[in-house]
């Protein structure tokens, strides 16, 4: 399905390779150095079943003419082979764009400039190629700067810059293209850039060696006088974490010049549309689509950076949080919104947790509220799909949903055994492995709590389920710790006391009738009212947990008693456990 | 403010008001909180609370009050969900300053030729989505308390409607932070004043402590209570009479309420004016009459 024809640019003559139906939404993607438009090919490809893309070798590149002058080099000169590609190819209408390396630097100038392409530009995907002129201002505001954690980002940009000196200078740059560098390029990419198999590159020595002019024609005036430069459309920045010519220092004002700017971290070296087009085209699809149809899909929504937010410690993460309609839950999510997270409200109670996500949006957060059963495996499992679907996974858990129960081991059936461990024991159990195996899968850094209870400490006939839910809880929490410490994965279980939340009143008290039960909800009630220990103490200490991942957090005078009196005075402890504590 | 003057409680149970005292009422009412707008108008960032405070009582001596139920309160900022108060000289208006983007509360009650107001104007210099959120979902509030009230309810299952509603809305009842707790309290005719009466904030909170001691002393021997809260002494059917009712919500450091007069008649009740900021501003929103009362099972 591909077209290659050549177009003239005021005299260059250069090579356009378009994919695709011409009626569809048009994308143009730009190649970087030293590459040619092949380099976008494998995501073009992927692209190409819904959009009309376009691409190009720029000039000194592939099939293009190569101008002798580093001044047919410019910035400018670049946008206006831009806008010669897409006039040949689409008239005016408007367009989407992509650039790596330097087909984004060039790109920004098209999306930036003042000129005939700002307009027609509807959203910019720009990967490991930034601004020149955003570039000069990010170096100005360092070097002035004389703290020096700014200096020592000046310093590690220079470092992994050190090609660009080099290219600067005379004969000895463009002549290694043609004294064997294009033959071993295949190689550096295999084992320096991980490419699992790159294609040899008919043309790698001339678009290596013309493409020298690139940097010589602009860097120096760029980052010596650098202009201001906004962008007009939505900007999407891709950043492979491990690229080793372009920091991610680099990015760290860009919101300066882009209002609407999302951030996509990728786990990948430089050469991304080759490593790993499947996530790039997906990404680009994503984008497109949802400046086309106005709503950012929840993984943009989640990505788009928040200025006023990134002081916040934790900004960008993600947590799911079970339970999250009352309760500990409700003020744990309220508490994470704050501390700049965003946030998965699960719970049963559809109304509830939704208002849960809502008012964590009022604190400046993005939320989404869930329905689901925590004790159903397959809810279970099709949460965690969703989350990573929509949101790309989630950084921190908190399994907090549960049950009260009162009774004895005799007294309570094997129904109400079944429904107390299902929520309050395989919620944890489910909540912990699924999301667990993500992070591990993705090699993301995260945490999970584990909400347990004064009682796993506690041992009391009247509190056998429950007790037994939440020891269980206690123990699979220290296990996991153990199990993901290698994976930089935090375990916290958290043991609160007597909460003032929705346990009491819901509690099941076994062997009971409705009426009996009714009286003894309202003393536990109020007995609970009048301990007067709220749940944002306990939330108060799932943000420290999240922060410092402590193995077991004791939240409440209840919770040190029952946890010193089990290690120390276990027969004392036993003792207790003979007194009916139910109001 | 729930501020009561022993004396002025009625000796029988109940109040009925006849219907020119209900129009003296209304009239009442109606200039608190046109000295409330008036002055919410005035605000400017930088304003403290105390010259807050005294713009309300000069507007309202301008246009005639001489007698006071209890002194003006502003509160500005997190001030407004009275975080961390804890004893109640912590409600007199303090130096604190307005700022863009600051929820502020006014509350004034003057006694407008022997009747008497208290009203509570929640607002904000600027925007404030939380504000806004919590003055929409106080309409549920309104509905929820005037429902109850006409089923007969005891006032003390109202109050703990309104805390329920409160939890599950996701906010914190603040007018806990009240002496007593209360919801609301009652409000009776006063005899004219001579001269006018001087507000000075603290001998007010004096008498006001005062008060207290001896309202709690006559309810007992009377069998109901003045203070209507989720407490045991609420647990009466509704007491006739005019009530002043003002619940307080608040969420990570915003808060607002509204207080306005409920009539409970021996067999009914109604809000004594619809025509007040808070239900006018509910109005152009489409949230008033509300239109599924959320009772939660009460």
């Amino acid at each position: 399905m591909t077209r290659a024809i050549t177009i003239d640019s005021a005299g260059t003559q250069l090579r356009v390779y378009t994919y695709g139906d011409s009626k569809k939404t048009p994308i143009v993607l730009v190649h970087g150095y030293p590459d040619n438009h092949g380099v976008w090919e494998p995501v073009a490809e992927r692209l190409a079943s819904k959009h009309f893309v376009i691409t190009y070798d720029v000039r000194g590149a592939g099939a293009s003419d190569a101008p002798r002058k580093q001044s047919d080099y410019r910035m400018t000169q670049l946008s206006a082979d831009l806008k010669a590609v897409v006039d040949s190819q689409i008239g005016d209408r408007p367009f989407h764009l992509a650039g790596h390396d330097w087909g984004s630097i060039q790109s920004w100038e098209s999306v930036t400039a003042e000129g005939p392409l700002k307009a027609r530009i509807l959203s910019y995907t720009t990967i490991s190629g930034p601004c020149l002129d955003h570039m000069g201002h990010w170096l100005r505001k360092r070097t002035l700067n004389l703290s020096p954690s700014a200096k020592a980002k000046v310093f590690k940009q220079a470092l992994s810059s050190w090609y660009i000196g080099f290219f600067h200078l005379p004969v000895l740059a463009p002549s290694a293209w043609q004294g064997g560098l294009d033959k071993l390029w295949p190689q550096y990419l295999k084992h320096r850039e991980n490419v699992v198999e790159p294609e040899p590159n008919p043309t790698q020595g001339k678009d290596g060696k013309h493409g020298v002019q690139l940097y010589r024609a602009n860097f120096r005036n760029k980052l010596i006088n650098p202009d201001a430069r906004h962008a007009a459309c939505p900007v999407q920045l891709i950043v492979p974490t491990r690229d080793n010519y372009v920091g991610t220092q680099l990015f760290e004002d860009l919101h300066e010049w882009v209002d609407e700017l999302y951030r996509r971290d990728l786990n990948a070296n430089h050469w991304v549309p080759l490593s790993h087009p499947e996530t790039i085209a997906a990404w680009i699809e994503e984008f497109v689509s949802g400046v086309e149809k106005g709503k950012m899909s929840g993984a943009l929504q989640h990505a788009r950076v928040r200025p006023e937010r990134r002081e916040l410690p934790l900004y960008g993460k993600t947590a799911v949080v079970t339970g999250a309609g009352s309760g500990i839950g409700r003020a744990t999510a309220f508490k994470l919104a704050e501390a700049g997270a965003d946030l998965v409200c699960v719970d049963i109670n559809e109304d509830s947790t939704e208002r849960t996500a809502e008012l964590s949006r009022l604190l400046g957060a993005n939320a989404w509220a869930r329905k689901v059963d925590v004790g159903s495996a397959q809810a279970m499992q099709r949460l965690a799909k969703w989350v990573e679907k929509e949101l790309g996974g989630a950084d921190i858990i908190v399994n907090n949903a549960g049950i009260g129960m009162a009774g004895g081991v005799l007294d309570t059936s094997t129904q109400d055994w079944d429904r107390i461990l299902k929520v309050n024991l395989w919620g944890v159990i489910h909540g912990s492995r699924l999301f667990a195996r993500q992070m591990v899968d993705n090699h993301r850094a995260g945490h999970i709590i584990n909400v347990a209870s004064a009682a796993a400490f506690a041992p009391n006939r009247k509190l056998a389920a429950y007790s037994t839910s939440k020891a269980a809880v206690y123990m699979l929490s220290e296990c996991l710790r153990g199990e993901l410490a290698d994976h930089d994965i935090g375990v916290t279980a958290i043991c609160p006391g007597f909460v003032a939340t929705g346990i009491a009143s819901n509690t099941v008290y076994t062997g009971m009738n409705e009426e009996e039960q009714a009286a003894k909800r309202a003393k536990a009630d109020a007995l609970y009212q009048r301990r007067n220990f709220s749940p944002e103490e306990v939330a108060d200490a799932i943000l420290n947990a999240v922060q410092t991942n402590p193995p077991l957090a004791l939240v409440g005078a209840e919770a040190w008693t029952t946890r010193l009196l089990s290690r120390f005075a276990p027969a004392l402890s036993r003792r207790v456990a003979r007194i009916d504590i139910t109001p | 403010m729930p501020i009561l003057n022993a004396r002025d409680m009625p000796e029988q149970r109940g109040y009925l008001p006849t219907a020119e005292e209900l129009e003296g009422f209304r009239a009442a009412q109606q200039l608190a909180y046109a000295a409330a707008e008036a002055v919410a108008a005035e605000l400017k960032p930088g304003m403290t609370e105390k010259q807050a405070a005294a713009l309300q009582e000069i507007w309202l001596r301008d246009h005639g009050v001489t007698d006071w139920l209890h002194a003006p309160f502003a509160w500005f900022g997190d001030r407004t969900a009275f975080q961390g108060f804890k004893v109640a000289v912590q409600f007199l208006p303090t130096n604190r300053r307005l700022e863009e983007n600051m929820p502020f509360i006014l509350d004034n009650a003057p006694v407008l030729n022997g009747f008497t107001a208290d009203i509570g104007y929640a607002g904000v210099l600027g925007e404030n989505p939380i504000l806004d959120r919590i003055l929409d979902d106080l309409a549920e509030h309104r509905a929820l308390i005037l429902q109850l009230i006409r089923q007969g309810r005891s006032m003390r299952d109202v109050s703990r409607a309104v805390d329920k509603l409160i939890l599950h809305q996701g906010f914190e009842p603040r007018h806990k932070a009240y002496p007593f707790e209360v919801l609301a309290h009652q409000v009776t005719r006063m005899t004219p004043r001579e001269t006018p009466r001087r507000t000075m904030p603290f001998k007010f909170g004096m008498d006001f402590l005062g008060t207290l001691g001896r309202v709690a002393l006559v309810a007992r021997k009377q069998g109901w209570s003045p203070l209507w809260n989720s407490g045991e002494g609420s647990n009466h059917p509704p007491i006739p009479g005019l009530w002043a009712v003002e619940p307080h919500l608040g969420f990570r450091g915003v808060g607002a309420k509204f207080e306005e007069l409920l009539v409970i008649t021996e067999d009914d009740a109604y809000w004594l004016d619809d025509d007040i900021p808070h239900v006018r501003r509910w109005k152009e929103r489409g949230l008033w009459p509300v239109a599924d009362v959320p009772l939660l099972g009460a």
